[in-house]
Order: structure tokens, then sequence, then C-alpha cells
């Protein structure tokens, strides 16, 4: 019996929010046993396709047919049925709850008195749990697994319920790179098994490395469909924006100047013993770009933070323009630090404020004038940041929520900014936002250096960080394992550097 | 693409528009029944009574608002109430007693106004200090200072009221029953003081660097601390703006009596609570106005009021009262389910530019 090679086929399918046009016509096909892998800025319309796969929306027009029969997916609950399953990037589990529980959550087994029946769940649980091929206890409390093991507990949650097809909406978004390599693994067994794949995300080498079909969309069409054997970075990155990839990532020349921060004896412990960052010491000029790069866990984060007075327990001797640094967070933004944080919803923003009031919330002292803040002032400082950083907005008051993701980092940026800083510090700048707006990113740090800003550049991408930095420290382990030159980058050096290795230049 | 705009965007602003003036709406309509059921309503009498009634729950209201608009609830309004009366009492019928010199000093009423004042302000800061030092959440620390305050209140006096505030001429602390039962300018002082109290604290919230750090900390506390605010600093300002507000209250009810009793203020904070939420301040923080809270007052007040005018059995008026609330608050989910929609609308639009 031949199967046909195509599972489910999304034909036509349009979406009309009020106002917007979300999908126009869109063709997409999963294939059997394959990782089928959509790509898009944001906006193209990618989370809309999965909402409708999904069944939390439906679509306007246009039909799903799985297996060649039409079906209709009014709610998650019958896309399950279907055999659909997705794991969103933001994990749905329980911390509070053990990993059979959360994987039977709301379809417990019960026993002949009806109580749940703790004992089969488990057996259940740990059999799914084997074909994923990780040591994980179903016994086990969720909030005491690392994030890339709460994924395979949301995987096996969905093989619990028969998933077919198992969409991934940016699931490495979160991982070190091994456990990035053991995800990749279980989708290989996955596919092996039968299980299609749908695969969302925005690092390009990780799609190439993974994927099998390659559909895009731009602007809520499909512009392109190939097999993994048409593909390359450029083909995407062309097909995504309509231009060529080369004239996004492009760090201009500048020459050296003065140093402007120096950061010496840097230590951190960590609570259970041990240090999380463990004698950190560099140097940063003026216009310069310095490149962190590291796994997760190696001390990324956590060294901007204690620069930044986050970290109490820190210790260091900092200096920035000859003074020394110290104190809480806002004394240190008055003496010209500045951060802009990995996680742009929990740290970065305020939801319920307009984007006019988000941009100003660190500066509100500059628009005062006598007792109050001087509207005149406010909407002067807002709009300058607005042209310079090109960010795209009708009305500053309108809600920051109404933005999309590279609008929004554009105003934490421009928060930062209204500070006057002299050094500011990036935390995964460009996580989660399109393409095009990490060109624009990238560009205005190009701008912010030769204004003289001395910048540090933390990205667990490479292509990212080799393409900005004017060095590269990498952490490992909370030590500093290489400074790199940009002469002496390579992707080799710096994967090897942030696994502990040292690594000796030739001279 | 651009029929679907037109079509759908006239209708939406309609609806958003009645939704977002409700609170006004609702006052109006409320009005325009009493008036048409009830010749006394609209007399100037009954309106002057209407808003002095009306100036106790705004006055507690506003100073609730800025905490719940730090993602805060304030338990202990009621009990500063109370006590803020009997500090005031004892201090005009007894005096601050010294038994170690074994004297009674007598002060001067603005100096016992002062005094009592700075009591609300104190049990403020005990409030923020416990949230923001103690790491105790709201709820719990303020039920322990609603229990502690009234405790002191009773403890005063032994549980008697002091009577009689009209203080001695020979003391020279007279006057105290102005503040009550004064007028200015043909109103009740009461009344200033609410005008005077809302005009500055929406100057505070709407104009100030502190008022938009108080929106940003019940917004996001994590990225109002990111930001540089400091976010325990703002919050105990709040507690003690709300001890403040209480205290005042106290004060005027104690010198409408002009008698003071413990017990005075038992159940005011759910009053303050609820004239809040009607307003349309968010119990998650981050969103509401002053203007709102005075409007809830009113809706309360005028409510009240409208219903005893029309003779409607005092437990009738409980239950509807708590029915208005609870429309309330499901108007305000459905408001900001059309906000958020709308900016979900304005982001997808964007993307599609």
């Amino acid at each position: 019996m031949s199967q046909d090679p195509i599972i489910l086929r999304a034909e036509a399918v349009t979406k009309v929010y009020p106002g917007t046009l979300a999908l126009d016509k869109v063709d997409f096909n999963i294939r059997r046993g394959k990782v089928n892998v959509l790509i898009g800025e944001n906006g193209a319309g990618k989370s809309t396709l999965m909402k409708i796969l999904s069944g939390v929306e439906e679509s306007t027009s246009g039909k799903l047919l799985l297996e060649g029969k039409e079906i209709t997916l009014k709610s998650p609950r019958d896309a399950t049925r279907q055999g659909i399953g997705i794991i969103y990037q933001e994990l749905n589990l329980f911390p509070n709850l053990s990993v059979s529980e959360n994987i039977f959550m709301g379809r417990e087994k019960l026993s002949n008195f009806g109580v749940i029946d703790h004992k089969a769940q488990e057996t259940i649980a740990q059999g799914l749990l084997k074909r994923t091929q990780q040591p994980i206890s179903p016994k086990s409390l969720v909030a005491d697994l690392r994030i890339g093991q709460q994924q395979i507990v949301e995987i096996a949650k969905a093989l619990a319920q028969n998933a077919q097809i198992l969409i991934m909406d940016e699931p490495t978004s979160a991982l070190s790179q091994h456990e990035v390599e053991s995800l990749f693994s279980i989708i290989q067994d996955l596919t092996a098994q039968g299980v299609s794949i749908v695969y969302i995300s925005h690092k390009l080498d990780e799609l190439l490395r993974i994927g099998d079909f390659f559909t895009i969309l731009r602007d809520g069409r499909l512009v392109a469909e190939a097999p993994a054997a048409e593909v390359s970075l450029e083909w995407i990155v062309e097909k995504m924006v309509g231009r060529s990839s080369d004239s996004l990532f492009h760090r201009e020349e500048h020459e050296a100047k003065e140093v402007l921060l120096e950061v010496s004896h840097l230590n951190l412990p960590r609570a259970g013993g041990g240090m999380l960052l463990d004698d950190v010491s560099f140097k940063l000029r003026a216009g310069e770009v310095l490149g962190i790069y590291g796994l997760m866990g190696s001390g990324r984060t956590e060294l901007l933070e204690s620069l930044m007075g986050l970290q109490p327990q820190a210790s260091a001797a900092i200096k920035l323009a000859g003074k020394a640094v110290s104190g809480d967070i806002k004394t240190r933004i008055r003496s010209g630090l500045a951060l802009v944080p990995e996680d742009r919803q929990r740290m970065g923003l305020v939801q319920v404020l307009s984007v006019a009031k988000n941009m100003t919330l660190s500066s509100l002292k500059r628009f005062v004038r006598g007792l109050a803040l001087s509207d005149t002032q406010e909407k002067k400082g807002v709009e300058q940041m607005i042209k310079e950083l090109s960010v795209k907005v009708a009305d500053p008051a309108q809600l920051i929520t109404s933005l999309s993701g590279g609008n929004q980092q554009k105003v934490v940026v421009a928060k930062s900014l209204l500070t006057e800083p002299k050094v500011l510090l990036l935390d995964e700048p460009t996580r989660g936002i399109d393409v095009a707006a990490k060109g624009e990113m990238f560009s205005i740090m190009n701008e912010l250096s030769k204004k003289g800003l001395g910048m540090i550049f933390v990205s667990s991408e490479l292509k990212e960080i080799m393409a900005m930095a004017d060095r590269v420290l990498v952490l490992a382990k909370g030590r500093i394992s290489a400074d790199l030159a940009r002469a002496d980058l390579s992707e080799q050096a710096l994967v090897a550097a942030s696994a502990g290795e040292t690594v000796r230049l030739a001279a | 693409m651009k029929g679907v705009a037109a079509q759908s965007r006239p209708a939406f602003n309609w609806r958003m528009l009645l939704l977002s003036f409700r609170a006004y709406i609702a006052l109006i309509v409320l009005a325009v029944i009493f008036a048409f059921l009830s010749p006394a309503f609209l007399t100037t009498g009954n309106l002057v009574i209407l808003t002095k009634q009306v100036a106790l729950n705004a006055i507690l209201g506003i100073g609730m608002t800025f905490v719940i608009l730090t993602a805060g609830i304030d338990l202990s309004v009621g009990s500063i109430v109370g006590l803020a009366g009997m500090i005031a009492g004892g201090l005009i019928n007894e005096g601050l007693v010294l038994p170690m010199f074994g004297i009674a000093i007598f002060f001067n009423i603005w100096i016992v106004m002062l005094l009592t004042l700075l009591v609300g302000v104190l049990v403020g800061a005990i409030n923020g200090i416990l949230i923001t030092r103690l790491n105790v959440t709201p709820f719990i620390a303020t039920l322990g200072t609603l229990y502690v305050a009234r405790g002191v209140a009773l403890l005063r006096s032994n549980g008697a009221t002091f009577p009689n505030l009209v203080g001695n001429p020979e003391l020279g602390n007279t006057g105290f029953p102005i503040l009550g039962t004064g007028t200015f300018l043909g109103l009740p002082i009461p009344i200033w003081i609410m005008v005077t109290f809302a005009l500055v604290a929406t100057f505070v919230a709407s104009k100030t660097p502190f008022g938009r750090q108080v929106y940003a900390v019940g917004g996001n506390e994590r990225a109002a601390e990111l930001s540089g605010i400091r976010v325990k600093r703002v919050k105990l300002l709040s507690y003690i703006i709300s001890g403040f507000c209480a205290a005042m209250v106290g004060l005027i009810i104690s010198s409408q009596l002009v008698a003071a009793h413990p017990a005075t203020g038992e159940t005011f904070e759910l009053n303050a609570i609820a004239v809040v939420v009607l307003g349309g301040t968010s119990l998650m923080g981050g969103r509401g106005t002053m203007g709102g809270t005075i409007i809830g007052a009113f809706v309360i007040g005028i409510l009240s009021n409208g219903m005893v005018l029309l003779g409607i059995s005092e437990f009738w008026q409980t239950v509807i009262k708590g029915l208005v609330i609870i429309l309330a608050v499901v108007v305000d989910q459905l408001q900001y389910r059309l906000q958020q929609r709308a900016a979900l609308q304005l982001k997808e639009g964007a993307k599609a530019l």
C-alpha cells in the first residue's frame, strides 16, 4: 500500500483579522516523517498558520486535508484528537507537579475507584520518555528539570496524545548547545518512527541542519517551497526579505580609541558553592563592540547583571571613564552604564504603558520642569529617538504591545539611550526578532559605535557575534577561556573555547 | 483588505468610546433616575449632604488607588481611621500624658491634627516596610496592621469613646469641630479637602516622575527595577500616602461627630477598595486613574443616597451595592479585552505594512 507522502495539506488558507489580512491563500504541505521547516519574518504569518493548524484559530477560508480527508479544527482539543500536537516557545508545564502528572494533565488515568492511578501513569510516562532516550524520571518535579528536559516532557506529553504531527515553535531558543544536540537527535528518532515535524525557528543555521522541506512565508503569502537539497542560507534570506544577506550583517570599520570601561577581578559566588564568575577582568574601548560568547550557564547574563549592580554578591573593581562605579542600578545608570535585558517582555517593557512612557522610564528626571514632567520635553525626546532608531509606530501614545517584536526591542534600546550612557550592555538584543529587524539593530550598533559608545554584546548566535564584534571574550564556566581579536575569529575557535578549552593562537 | 478595515473600524470605536466613558454615563444615568423618582434628590441640601458622604470614601479611595496601582492592597485603612480619631480625641481631651513628670501637654488644634496625620503616615510606613523589606505579601501585612491598629485604638481608652471634642479655651485647643462641620465659601470643609486631595493626587499620578513610576511598578515590577526605578521606595511611599489619607478621614469623622469612638471605620477598607475598582483601576496594578476613583466614590454615594430617599430597605441596598461592584468589574474586563484586541490589530496592521 503506497502512502501519500503528504500527511496534512493546507489549501488556500486565508485568515482575515479586522483590518489585516494575516494569511493570503497559503498552501502548506506537511510531509510524512519529515522535518517541515516554516520560515518567515515576524508578521509573515507563521504564527497565524500555526494557530490554524493547532485549532487555536479558525481560518476565514480554505481547507485542511488530513490524509486526503477534509477536517475542521474548532479548538485545540479537536487538533489533539486528529493527532496534531504543538509545543509552544513558552512551555505549558506545571512546575509544582511531577513529570507524569504533567504528561497526563487533564486526561488522568483513573483506577476503579475513580482516583488517579499514579502507578499506571508513571509506567506509561516511563515508556514515552524512553522513546526520547532521556534519563528523566516520571516522578521528578518539573521545577527540578533543566529547560531542555522540560521541553522533552512537553514532547512526551504530545506523544502521549498520539501526536502524528508535532509543531515546534522556536524550540531551541532557551536551550544550550548541548541540549540542542539532544533535541535534534530526538527529532531524528521521532521522524524515523513516522512522526511528522513542523519546525519554526529564527536560527537559520539550525534549520539548514535539521530541515527536510522548507516553506517560506512573506507578508502572509507563500513565497517558496523547496526540499533541503535545493536550499542554502543565501536563498532563505533572499526569499524571506527579498534581498541578499551580506548587507544585513556588517560591522563598519572604526579606529581604536581610548579605554572607556575597565573591569578587574569580577567574582560572583554561586549559591550552592563554587563560582558563577571567576576572576573576570577586561577592558572596553570607546566605539568598540565587545562580543561575549558562551553557552547557557557560562555566566554571560550574570556578567552583565554584575556590571549593572543587580547581583548583590558580586565583587569587582569597575572603572568607567576613569571613575569608580558602584552602588545600585540607578546609581550605575547615572554613571553611564545602561542595560538592554535579555527577556524583553519580562524585564524590558511595562506592557500596560504606551510606547512613549516605556521609552522615558529610565530618564524621567531629564523631562522634569519645575515640579512636573513636561509633555513637550518628553515628546521631543521620544520623537527624536523614534527618528534616530526608525521605530515604526503611528502614534507614541499607542500601547507598547501593539508593536512588533523588533520595534519593541528598539523601544527598549531607546529607553537605555535616553539615559545618555557611555557604555551599553546588550544581552541577546536580536532574540526573537526577524532578520530585517536584526539588520536594523546592527546598523544602530554601528551608528552608536561611531558616536563613541562602548558596547558589550552578548549573543549565543555565532554568526551574529562574528559579524558584529570587534573582539570576543568567550566565557566557559564563569572564566574567560579566550579573548579573540576580530582577525582571529573563527567558528571553531569560539565553539572550542566555549566548551572550556583554552584556545592557543598560532603566534 | 481595505474594505475589511473600513467596515469594522467605526463600529468598534463607537463601542470603545461608550465603554471608556461608562463610569460617567453610569453616574449621569443614576442621577437622572433618582432625580426623576425622588423630588428631594436634586435639592441643594441633599447634594451637599451626598457630597459630604462621598468625600470620606473618595479620600480613602485616593490613597488606596496609589497602593492598588502598584499591584498592592491596603486593608488597614479602616483601622487607621479609627486609630486617628482616638489619637486626636485623646490629645484634645487628655493631652499628651507624661507620667514620669506627672504632667499632660495640651497642643494647639493644628498640632493635634498634624500629629494624628503623622500616626497615619507611621502605620503606612510600617505597612510599606513589612512589604518591601521583610517581603510580607501586601494582603497579609496590611491584614496584620488592620488588627494591630484597631487594637491600639481600643487600648487607647479601654474601648470607651472620647466625647465632646470641643477643647478647652483655657488650654487653647478649641476649634476641632470646624474641620468636619464648618463651611468655606458656602461649602462644607470636608468637600474642600476632597477637592484638594483629588487635584493633588491627579497631578502626582499623571504629571510627576513618582506617579509614572507607580504605574511602571504595578505594570511590570522587574522591568521597572531594571529601568533604574527604586521599586521599594515607590511602594513604601504609596502605603504612606494611603495611611495619610486614612488618618485625614479619621480626623474628619471624629470632628463631624465631635467624638472619637475606637470602632469607627470598620469595613471602610472594603468601601475604599470598592470605589477604586468601580473607578476602573485594575487590582493587577498599572491601570487606573484618580478621576476614575472619584467617579467611583460618587457612583456609590449617589446609589446609597438615592436608595435611602426612595425608602429601599437597607438590606436590599447592600445587595444592590454588591451587584453594582461585580457588574463594574465585569464591564472593566470587557473593555480590557477589547483594548488588547485593538492593540493586537494595530500590531497585525503594522506587520502588514
